[in-house]
């Protein structure tokens, strides 16, 4: 049996392939930066809190990182509409991909504030700064750069992981794809074209977060090493 | 309308042996590829080593999910007949195999050197060198690593209930249709995932302890 390969949808469909990228980014770009958020909040707290609350930051984070992306995006678009809380498709998935996320910035970025040196710690006391400002001014972007590569090949995850909030008709790349495929019946063809788009996508993501830590890590810039 | 009985927690309990089997087919298979994969990443002819990265870059840079509707419709454009579990098993072994060699890579090279340099002076061809000297030091270093990447597997596995194949998350969903109770039933549904992948996390953090003081 020979098949033929079949691109011709692309000569008209190829618009709506760039708009489906443009929805993914959008989509991923706001729950990265929130994930991002939360996820250092809590891992401030889970270092520096107390026992109530570094306990209760360790079950969260235990709890999403052991159990499916897809399952989540379930509990809260189907389940919490059934307990009468109606969020629309696209805000659900930006829901679960936050708090999802998180939970992963969250572990990555606890070991980077652990990592800090006790003399920093020691300095920042000496100079009379309250815990807030030591932890703003001296541990947070320190840790950030120790953990960097971690945390942008986590984020990296998520855009792709994204692709499963489709399931429930948010509107990003596979949504998309699943339209023209249904239309087209070129489904190997158009899923092709798809994992070319993300893969552009993920390299684009990458680079991006490379110019981003190059303005970021001043010190790394200037001496090309890191802490 | 239904409600949410024992009959549901059991449907639900058995259709978790569908997600472990699948994850032990991904295992096995992206085992075998992963190892491969790794061998040939650090291999000395340059050609191995380039096919290897370029395999491993696009399949890591492309959703499991792309990967599972490709197999899926890849599978029946070369005439097979769509089996569901087929396609879910295939594309794992593709994503897995990719993510296990960069792991394992790490691993093999994390062998000091110096066990190259002495099995070579023994006299060791590559082989025996491999067999005998780097991968058993290899598997020590990539036991807890491994073991923390069959918590993605489990998780991933769930992607396969969007082609259909009726496992844990598409159990889940079918209860769901027929009882509406989405909030319960997937609260049940994840906390089956997590009585799967917690051991798992759990035991991958005691291994890296134990293994990083043997050393």
């Amino acid at each position: 049996m020979t098949y033929k390969f079949d691109f011709s949808f692309l000569a008209e469909r190829w618009p709506a392939f760039l708009e489906g990228a443009w929805l993914t980014i959008q989509l991923t770009v706001v729950s990265i930066a929130l994930g991002f958020v939360l996820g250092t909040l809590c891992a401030v707290l889970r270092v520096y809190g107390g026992g109530v609350v570094r306990r209760l930051i360790g079950g969260y984070v235990e709890t999403i990182r052991n159990t499916p992306l897809l399952v989540q995006i379930f509990l809260v678009y189907f389940g919490l509409a059934s307990l009468g809380l109606k969020l629309g498709a696209e805000l659900s998935a930006i829901i679960a991909l936050v708090i999802n996320v998180g939970a992963y910035t969250t572990e990555i970025m606890r070991a980077g504030i652990e990592a800090t040196g006790k003399t920093q710690l020691e300095a920042a006391d000496c100079l009379g700064l309250s815990r807030v400002q030591t932890i703003l001014h001296i541990v947070l972007l320190p840790a950030m750069e120790r953990v960097y590569p971690a945390l942008s090949s986590q984020f990296v995850l998520l855009m792709l992981a994204s692709s499963v909030t489709s399931q429930i008709s948010a509107e990003e790349l596979t949504a998309v794809a699943n339209v023209i495929q249904s239309d087209t019946y070129r489904s190997f063809e158009v899923y092709l074209v798809v994992a070319v788009v993300y893969l552009t996508l993920s390299f684009l993501y990458r680079f991006g977060f490379w110019l981003i830590g190059r303005v970021l890590f001043v010190r790394r810039r200037r001496i090309g090493a890191a802490i | 309308m239904n409600q949410f009985t024992s009959v549901h927690v059991i449907y639900l309990l058995e259709a978790a042996r569908w997600t472990l089997l699948l994850s032990l087919i991904a295992l096995l298979g992206g085992g075998i590829l992963g190892l491969a994969l790794a061998l040939a990443r650090v291999s000395r002819l340059p050609v191995l080593r380039v096919m290897a990265i370029a395999y491993i870059q696009i399949v890591q840079g492309t959703p499991l999910l792309v990967l599972l509707f490709l197999s899926y419709f890849g599978l029946s454009l070369a005439g097979y007949r769509l089996d569901p579990l087929v396609a879910a098993g295939l594309s794992l072994t593709f994503y897995v195999g990719a993510f296990l060699g960069e792991i394992w890579r790490g691993c093999i090279e994390a062998v000091p050197r110096t066990q190259w340099e002495a099995s070579d002076c023994l006299g060791l061809n590559r082989f025996q060198q491999y067999t005998h000297v780097i991968l058993p030091q290899a598997v020590r270093i990539a036991t807890a690593p491994t073991v923390g990447f069959m918590v993605q597997v489990v998780k991933n596995t769930s992607l396969a209930s969007i082609i259909g194949f009726v496992e844990l998350t598409r159990a889940g969903q079918i209860v769901n249709n027929s009882t509406f109770q989405p909030f319960l039933v997937f609260l049940f549904v994840g906390a089956i995932y997590f009585a799967i992948c917690y051991p798992l996390s759990v035991a991958s953090r005691v291994l890296e302890r134990k293994l990083h003081v043997a050393r």
